[in-house]
């Protein structure tokens, strides 16, 4: 079974003639240690499906699965320890805390669920080594390069168990290099078996999915074929055309 | 792609032979343009002709000959690295084309148009993307071949996404006047 599954899932505002709707009927399943990118333009309903993926907005209608439990059926308690425990978060702006060096600011959300300090803190160095921010976890986030404090946001979304990352145009105004290694460190968390979903309308991030899935005024409307095996990429690659 | 300046610029390095040059012209872009042999060796000896490169011997361009680079074959060869190529008229680009064409097609969507091309584009960027991807294997040449096909792959992508919005966006508010001739006018006169 899927870790993720949103079932005929559509969100809208307002009722009436001023109803919206942000999505309509969308299906879509994320297996564990699959990155599934979610493309579209700005207006789309992506940003909206990442909310109701993350349990931080309810839909109109569908359900949401994750892990087999249906959301619609959880307490907001145990809706709480989902984005708590399950659910990681990458956002645009890093959305890190100032006062809190880069070791805090992964280690916080094991503390906040209930992990004594220095045991948080301990998990949250090697996550910080993991990802190759060794010497930089006693630095405040003003004291960061762009790269290096989406670095520090990734390792706060995987710290602990999560095993679902969420992000949304994780790479923001990152210059492309370090665009590319935001995109290798999701990676790396998915092979360690989380599952992620990272809306984007960047061709170039989106490419590093394993499945590109298309959405267009709150529709999915086509997605990517499966990649072929490795020994058949080289071969079917096509000759790029001559330039003059 | 100028097989005959990528040879000169193998060649600045110092004497090869002729099968050395090969491998090192596959090794040098990334092992993604493959060379025939006899390309090779044809392209040599009109570069010998035209006293770019030079030999000790009279014999056929062959597998153990040796060439080396002449003065004017590096003079050729820094003029061909500073000169920008040919950008300035715009390309007559197929999938343009297809996109025009289909605004004038009854009864097909230039949306899904759009999408099927896109589609097909963002999967030949997987594919350059995994190759990439590992790390272990890493190999500068290709790293920047691939970075250069995703670079011309994006932009496509870019420019089906901005036609997208623009479509969208005249289908609700068409404009007052046709900009058809203005258009051409314009790009004639840049010529």
């Amino acid at each position: 079974m899927s870790f993720l599954e949103l079932r005929d899932v559509s969100k809208s505002y307002g009722s009436g003639a001023t109803e919206v709707h942000a999505i309509r009927h969308v299906n879509l399943a994320v297996e564990r240690g699959s990155l599934v990118a979610v493309m579209g333009p700005s207006g789309s309903g992506k940003s909206t499906l990442l909310t109701i993926v993350g349990s931080l907005e309810e839909p109109t209608s569908g359900e949401v699965v994750i892990d087999g439990r249906a959301l619609s059926t959880m307490s907001r308690n145990e809706k709480a320890r989902l984005r708590r425990r399950t659910v990681g978060y990458v956002f645009q702006d890093f959305n890190l805390l100032a006062g809190l060096t880069a070791v805090e600011n992964v280690a916080l959300p094991l503390e906040l669920d209930g992990v004594p300090g220095k045991t948080a803190q301990r998990t949250a160095i090697s996550r910080l080594e993991e990802l190759g921010l060794a010497d930089r976890g006693a630095h405040y986030p003003d004291e960061l390069s762009g790269g290096e404090r989406q670095r520090v946001a990734i390792a706060r979304a995987v710290v602990g168990d999560r095993a679902l990352l969420l992000a949304d145009e994780p790479s923001g105004a990152l210059d492309s290099i370090n665009g590319e290694a935001v995109m290798r460190m999701i990676l790396t968390a998915c092979h360690r078996g989380v599952a992620a979903v990272v809306v984007t309308h960047d061709a170039q991030l989106a490419s590093w999915a394993d499945r590109v899935v298309f959405i267009r005024d709150g529709r999915i409307v086509d997605q990517t074929a499966p990649p072929p095996s490795a020994e058949s990429l080289l071969q079917d690659l096509p000759e790029p055309t001559p330039r003059p | 792609m100028s097989v005959r300046h990528a040879l000169l610029a193998l060649l600045s390095e110092g004497p090869k032979y002729g099968l050395q040059l090969r491998q090192e012209f596959e090794e040098s872009t990334g092992e993604v343009w493959p060379l025939n042999v006899g390309q090779v060796y044809t392209t040599l000896q009109r570069l010998e002709r035209d006293e770019l490169i030079e030999s000790d011997d009279e014999e056929e361009a062959g597998p153990q000959k040796v060439f080396r680079i002449t003065r004017p074959g590096r003079e050729e060869l820094d003029a061909w690295l500073s000169t920008p190529p040919d950008m300035t008229s715009p390309p007559r680009d197929e999938l343009v084309i297809k996109v025009l064409a289909a605004l004038r097609v009854p009864g097909v969507s230039v949306h899904d148009v759009i999408q099927v091309h896109r589609r097909y584009l963002v999967e030949l960027m997987q594919q350059w993307t995994r190759l990439k991807e590992d790390e272990t294997d890493f190999d500068l040449t290709f790293a920047l071949v691939a970075d250069a096909e995703l670079f011309r792959l994006d932009s496509v992508v870019r420019w089906l996404d901005v036609a997208d919005g623009r479509l969208k966006r005249a289908a609700h508010e068409p404009p007052s006047a046709t900009p058809g001739p203005r258009i051409r006018r314009r790009l004639v006169a840049r010529r």
